[in-house]
Order: C-alpha cells, then sequence, then structure tokens
C-alpha cells in the first residue's frame, strides 16, 4: 500500500518535471527565436532574403556589415560613438551622485533628512514623460537642442539609483570605518571617494550597467531634441530606417542595422549576465 | 541610537555635509524635472501652437484645453478616452500574461521539490529581452511581419494563404504583436522580481504546511499567495506605471500612425503627436497633466508599500 502510494508520488513528480521543463524550453525558444532570426536574416543577401524563408544562415555576413556601415543616409558608426558617449557620460554620473545623495542621506544627521528621503521615494516612481513638454520647451530656450548636454546633465538625478544605492548602503557600510577615516584627518569628500565608494563597487557596478543600457536604448526625449544627423543616436536612426519606404530597401542592410543596434547590450549581458540578473532584485520592496 | 554618538564625538557636527552631499542631485532634478514639470502645467493653460508657418499663441486660455481634450473630434469620438483605451487594451493583453506567467516560473524556480535544473540559464535567457532596444525590437517584428517579410513567405509558400497579410493594417494583429513584444520584454523581469519574493518568505512556513499534508495547489494559495501580495501588488502597479509610458514599441511598429485607424495609438504616442508634429505645448501639456495625475495616483500605492519597509519595522525605526 505504502510503496503503491510511494510510485504514484514518483511517477507524477517526474510528469510535472517534465511539463514544468517542456514550458521553461517553450518560453526560452520564444525569446531566443526571433533574435535567432535575426542573425540569419543579417547573414543573407536581399536576393535571398527576396527569395523565401530559410531558417539557416548564409555567406553574406560581412558583405551586410560593410554595406551598412558604409551607408550614405544612415551613419551608424556615427550613431553608435554618439549613443555611446552619451550612455557611458550619463551613467558615470547617475551612478556618482546617486552614490554621494545616498551617502549623505545615510551618513548624516540633519535636518529635513528624513524630509528628503520621503521626498525622493515619492518621485522616483513617475515618468519623465510627463514633464518633457516643459522640459523640451526650457532645452528650446536655452539653446541646447542638438547638444548632449540635455541628455547627460539629468541624470545626475535619478531616484530609482539612489533608491539602490540607499539599501546597499544600509545593508554593507559599517560607519566605524568612516569614523576611523575621520580620526586619520581624512576630509569627508575624501572618505566617500577613497572608502565608501570602493565598497559599494558591487553595487556601482550594476547601476552602471543599468543606467547604460537605459541611456543606449532612450528614444522619446533625444528624438524629440536631436535632428541634426551628426547628433543622432541609434533608436532615432532605427525608428528612421521605418519611416522610410522598406520595399526598395536592401534588407540584409536593415537586418545588420538592428543587429548592430543591439550588440553592444548583447555583448555586455552575455558577459555579466549573473551580476545583471542578480541586480534586478535588489532596490524593490521587500516581504 | 549608536550612530549619532559616535557621528557626534568631540563636539563636531557634520550636519553641513549632508547638505553638501545631497545638493547637486537636487539640483539636477529641480532644474530638469521640477521646474519642466511646472512649465507643463503652466503650458496646459496657454493655446501655442504652429499652424503651418504660423506661430498661434501664447495666449492664456484657461481650462479650455482640457476641456477640448475631454471633448469629442470631428469622428464623434473622445481622442483622449480612446488612446487611454487603448494603452490599457495593449497593456492587459500583455500584462495578465506576463504575470500569470512569472508566478507560475517563480513557484516553479522556487520549489524545493522539483529541483529545476540549469535555472541560471533560463533566467538568462528570459531576461534577455527586457534589456533589448524596444525600437530596434519592435523594427525586427516589422521586418518579420510586414507583407514582404519571413512569416508572409511562409505563409505563402506552405500554401495557408492566397496572397500576403497585412497584419499591420489588421487591429487585432497588431496589437497582439505589440502585447506580445511587451510580455516577451517584461516576464522575465517580473519572474525575477516575484522569485526573490517567494524566497523572502519564511521556509518554515512551507515545511509546516508540508507536513499538514497540504498539496501542491493548495500551498500556493494558501501559503505563496497572501505572503507574496504586497511584492505582487508593488509588481503589478509599477507594471501599469510602464504600461502608461508604453511608446516606443507601437510607434516604431506603427510608425508613429498607431495604424489601423488610430487602434493602436497609445498617450505617451499621442503626447508625442502634439509635441513633435504640430509643436502644439498647450495641448501636450493638459496631455502629460492627465499622465501625470494618473502616475501620481498609482505612485502613491507604490510609496506606501516602500514607506512601510522604513516606517513599520521597528528594529530599522533609529535608520530614518
Amino acid at each position: 500500500m505504502k510503496n503503491n502510494q510511494n510510485t504514484k508520488a514518483r511517477v507524477s513528480l517526474i510528469v510535472t518535471r517534465v511539463v514544468v521543463y517542456a514550458i521553461l524550453i517553450f518560453l526560452s525558444l520564444l525569446c531566443l527565436f526571433s533574435f535567432y532570426l535575426l542573425i540569419v536574416n543579417a547573414s543573407r543577401s536581399n536576393a535571398q532574403l527576396q527569395a523565401g524563408f530559410s531558417p539557416f544562415p548564409r555567406e553574406h555576413f560581412l558583405d551586410n556589415l560593410r554595406n551598412a556601415w558604409t551607408d550614405q543616409s544612415i551613419n551608424i558608426p556615427r550613431g553608435m560613438l554618439n549613443s555611446f558617449f552619451v550612455a557611458m557620460s550619463s551613467a558615470l554620473l547617475t551612478t556618482y551622485f546617486s552614490a554621494l545623495t545616498a551617502y549623505g542621506i545615510h551618513a548624516y544627521r540633519f535636518k529635513g533628512r528624513r524630509a528628503a528621503f520621503l521626498f525622493i521615494m515619492a518621485v522616483m516612481m513617475i515618468p519623465p514623460q510627463v514633464s518633457a513638454v516643459g522640459f523640451v520647451q526650457l532645452m528650446y530656450k536655452l539653446h541646447l537642442t542638438n547638444s548632449y548636454i540635455p541628455l547627460i546633465i539629468p541624470s545626475i538625478a535619478a531616484p530609482v539609483v539612489f533608491f539602490y544605492m540607499k539599501q546597499y548602503l544600509e545593508s554593507v557600510l559599517p560607519m566605524e570605518m568612516v569614523e576611523a577615516a575621520r580620526i586619520d584627518g581624512s576630509g569627508e569628500f575624501r572618505t566617500f571617494n577613497t572608502i565608501v565608494l570602493p565598497i559599494m563597487k558591487p553595487a556601482v557596478a550594476v547601476q552602471m550597467i543599468f543606467s547604460f543600457v537605459s541611456s543606449w536604448n532612450n528614444y522619446f526625449i533625444p528624438a524629440l531634441l536631436l535632428d541634426k544627423a551628426e547628433m543622432k543616436t541609434v533608436p532615432i536612426m532605427i525608428a528612421q530606417l521605418r519611416s522610410a519606404d522598406y520595399s526598395k530597401f536592401d534588407m540584409g542592410k536593415v537586418y545588420m542595422f538592428i543587429l548592430l543596434a543591439i550588440l553592444p547590450v548583447l555583448i555586455v549581458y552575455i558577459i555579466l549576465s549573473k551580476s545583471i540578473i542578480r541586480g534586478v532584485t535588489s532596490g524593490s520592496v521587500k516581504a | 541610537m549608536k550612530e549619532d554618538k559616535t557621528l557626534r564625538r568631540r563636539g563636531v557636527s557634520y550636519a553641513k555635509w549632508g547638505y553638501i552631499f545631497i545638493t547637486p542631485f537636487f539640483i539636477a532634478y529641480i532644474c530638469f524635472t521640477l521646474v519642466p514639470q511646472l512649465m507643463t502645467l503652466y503650458n496646459s493653460f496657454f493655446e501655442n501652437y504652429r499652424d503651418g508657418l504660423k506661430q498661434v499663441g501664447p495666449n492664456f486660455v484657461g481650462l479650455r484645453n482640457y476641456v477640448k481634450l475631454f471633448s469629442p473630434s470631428k469622428s464623434g469620438t473622445i481622442d483622449m478616452l480612446k488612446y487611454f483605451g487603448n494603452t490599457l487594451i495593449l497593456w492587459l493583453m500583455g500584462a495578465i500574461p506576463q504575470v500569470a506567467v512569472a508566478l507560475l516560473l517563480a513557484v516553479f524556480f522556487t520549489s524545493y521539490r522539483l529541483k529545476i535544473k540549469g535555472q541560471q540559464f533560463f533566467k538568462t535567457v528570459i531576461y534577455m529581452p527586457n534589456l533589448i532596444m524596444a525600437s530596434a525590437f519592435s523594427m525586427l517584428f516589422f521586418t518579420l511581419f510586414n507583407p514582404i517579410g519571413p512569416v508572409n513567405q511562409l505563409i505563402l509558400s506552405a500554401g495557408w494563404a492566397d496572397k500576403a497579410i497585412d497584419f499591420l493594417a489588421m487591429k487585432v494583429p497588431v496589437r497582439v504583436l505589440i502585447s506580445l513584444m511587451n510580455f516577451l520584454m517584461w516576464f522575465g523581469n517580473t519572474t525575477i522580481l516575484l522569485m526573490a519574493g517567494i524566497q523572502g518568505i519564511d521556509q518554515s512556513m512551507f515545511e509546516a504546511a508540508e507536513i499538514d499534508g497540504a498539496s501542491s495547489w493548495q500551498v500556493f494559495w494558501k501559503v505563496t499567495m497572501p505572503l507574496l501580495s504586497p511584492i505582487l501588488v508593488y509588481t503589478v502597479i509599477t507594471a501599469m506605471i510602464g504600461g502608461l509610458q508604453m511608446f516606443d514599441v507601437p510607434q516604431v511598429l506603427t510608425n508613429g500612425k498607431g495604424t489601423p485607424n488610430r487602434a493602436s495609438m497609445t498617450m505617451v504616442m499621442y503626447l508625442n503627436n502634439y509635441l513633435q508634429t504640430s509643436k502644439n505645448y498647450g495641448m501636450a501639456g493638459a496631455v502629460s497633466m492627465v499622465l501625470f495625475i494618473v502616475s501620481a495616483v498609482l505612485s502613491l500605492v507604490v510609496y506606501n508599500s516602500l514607506s512601510r519597509q522604513y516606517t513599520d519595522a521597528p528594529r530599522r525605526r533609529d535608520r530614518l
């Protein structure tokens, strides 16, 4: 009787496992399939693409890469350089100043400290689009359109990154170390730069990646402010592809453009996926 | 308390450093978010747009922009409500499967009975679409699903249809594609958040339920769900705020037109049209303020759940 029940339980466990793995594999394939097609299609010539669907890669990858890279109307290398500059600068500013703000609120007791903290938490979820009208108008007034300043400097104030840093500080920073530095005569700024920041390295690294990626992918605000060809960032160029008449396009080149747009993030992700995934969870509400 | 004492040793007050360290953040916030937000509000009371080469306004019109926003257009529909409805439908079509699948996967991954192998691999794969440039992802779907794209080539060569299907000219397929992309981009993220939530639940709860002979189904509904609910609420509300911002995917897929017949036009696309195409700052301001109010209400829920973390737990009281 007992034995029978045991076998039954084991069989049902095996069945459940098979179903669960099937679901997981199906979802993984769903995630990977469109990217697989992208890579395959980026390796086929326009004629091959017109001739019909095929799931196998062909030999024109480098031709498409050359054609896309040297395209006259869409200067993708320039766009990638622009995007890289903007994304890198904002990632550096965001992480440094968020860490500084978090440390300021975490380590010092001053009047208005709690209010400052609660204010940042309250505005954390307000999307940037709702102030875009005033933002764009202000930038026009200051003659800052076709400039990267409005895309970089505002990243000093990033409430979500601040919140993450604050939680990190709460869990790791030993105030005794700060105290020891003070006794050694270290100034407060130096203590932050040489002692606190290195302790926060893991948090800073994760947030650098997230800020870089979100800036690299950002489309709404840059599209409102940049219209000079040589200033455009990658997402604007991709949207431009869509508004052109696609039937006249070399489709191999179009797939290559899309691949180039996502490639840097894809490479970073493949190398650092473990710490990126770990970073997703911190900074949210706890049970 | 202990912290306070050490900080004030030797009678030195470090309070001014607190102000110095948080100043850059607040200056940047005020200049680039608060002032623009007030300017947006101010704009919403003015008539201010470009008509061809002619600039109209700015003239003060009171609440007329808001009245116009909520009155029927020539075709008899209230555009604002139509686009709000579109945004809601598109969001729901993506978010319901997103949360359901994420919940399922989170339970799978954390189940000690199932002991799923290769978790890191699965998590890496399902999270990946979240980091991909939304406009590029959307452009990719456009190239795959347009009338001369590979999907149609496949349909034609298999003989499932006589002529190419223009998915992008049909209401339901366009909405399905947009929601599918949103689903793919976000379910991995939600899975990871919910997993962390389940792992945060006291394991002895599950063990006790097990000893009492509860089935997996009962454990899920009677233990996991009630204890997970704060995180689930947080996840759903933040997803809602994200959904409200839906722009890149439908914008690129439909080339900013919200085809067919504006059935996939979202709120932010509407805002973008006023800002980009007609430079109508007055109407754009009014749309923004409506969006602001909706997101502020939703934010309040998130704020409450986050601040509870800081004020309810007694052991944390001395921190703030």
